[in-house]
């Protein structure tokens, strides 16, 4: 009898006044106030890359857009995965869930790895975090995308070592849904950074 | 799981249709840098690079991250986020087209 209070306790815990889950309404809350995180970066970026001095301070050679579309054809790719895995997991098949989400975890590393071999290229080319409020700009802007790019690897590979030792199953989908959630978002930031930082033309903007 | 949530997940894409969209995603990044690389005039270039952009971002949102399908609570937090964050891009538009000067050295 006392387990069953314990239970109808527990269900009553968990209610909500909206029907909806706590934890993915902080998601969503978390993710709608990133919005203005990266807003502010991308801004910033705009700003110094156009008017700084008049020009920009570096040559649009200096991005090697075939690698960049790589890697960002990559990420695109591992919000597949991680969709994927969540469907997996959905259904109740573990193998599939630590398959895909173990794929998503590799291709967020592909592409942090191709973060870094970028950085130390411009590094090398005099272009630094302190050359001017441009770099600066740059670098935050993409290094502070590539910190929630870590920490989502971080928390993918802690869920698929939660499914590989069995704490991880259908019955937790909801933290799959969430993490997922987070990952699809650090997707789309690049969507807009890739177009805004290495596709668009600024000089032919301007002219 | 809950019930609840089984209602929430009932209307979520199949395994197929997520591919499908994961397609459309790299055809349209495969797009964007053919436009990047083509001497396509900045006229044409840019606004194509942003509606294509913006296709990619809305697939993504409505599709992987289920806001097509999920309570409208979601999509109010979400988009109230977005509207200020644009509100931040128009802002800096206006800085970069009007008021250069202050970021002058």
């Amino acid at each position: 009898m006392a387990e069953v209070t314990t239970a109808e306790a527990s269900e009553e815990a968990h209610a909500t006044s909206l029907g909806l889950s706590n934890e993915k309404l902080a998601m969503w809350t978390l993710l709608g106030s990133e919005c203005l995180f990266f807003g502010a970066l991308i801004s910033a970026y705009l700003i110094y890359y156009t008017n700084y001095n008049g020009q920009p301070e570096i040559s649009p050679a200096l991005f090697d857009i075939p690698f960049t579309s790589v890697s960002t054809f990559v990420l695109l790719m591992s919000s597949l995965g991680m969709v994927l895995a969540l469907s997996a997991i959905q259904r109740g098949d573990d193998r599939g869930f630590r398959i895909w989400i173990l794929a998503t975890a590799i291709m967020g590393s592909v592409f942090l790895s191709g973060q870094i071999y970028e950085f130390t290229v411009f590094v090398n080319e005099g272009m630094r975090l302190d050359t001017s409020p441009f770099t600066s700009s740059f670098y935050v802007m993409t290094g502070f995308h590539g910190i929630h790019v870590t920490v989502g690897v971080l928390m993918l590979i802690t869920l698929w070592a939660r499914s590989m030792t069995g704490k991880l199953t259908s019955e937790h989908s909801d933290v799959v849904e969430n993490i997922g959630l987070y990952w699809h978002f650090v997707d789309i930031v690049w969507i807009v950074i890739f177009t805004a930082v290495y596709l668009v033309p600024y000089e032919q903007v301007g002219a | 799981m809950s019930d609840a949530d089984d209602l929430e997940h009932a209307d979520h894409p199949d395994s197929s249709q997520y591919i499908v969209i994961g397609i459309i995603l790299a055809v349209f990044t495969a797009i964007e840098v053919a436009i990047s690389f083509a001497a396509v005039p900045g006229e044409i270039a840019v606004p194509a690079l942003i509606i294509l952009t913006v296709l990619k971002f809305l697939l993504v949102v409505m599709w992987f991250m289920h806001l097509r399908f999920d309570s409208g609570w979601f999509r109010r937090l979400f988009v109230f986020g977005l509207g200020v964050a644009l509100a931040i891009y128009a802002a800096t538009i206006s800085l970069m087209l009007y008021a250069g000067a202050a970021t002058q050295a």
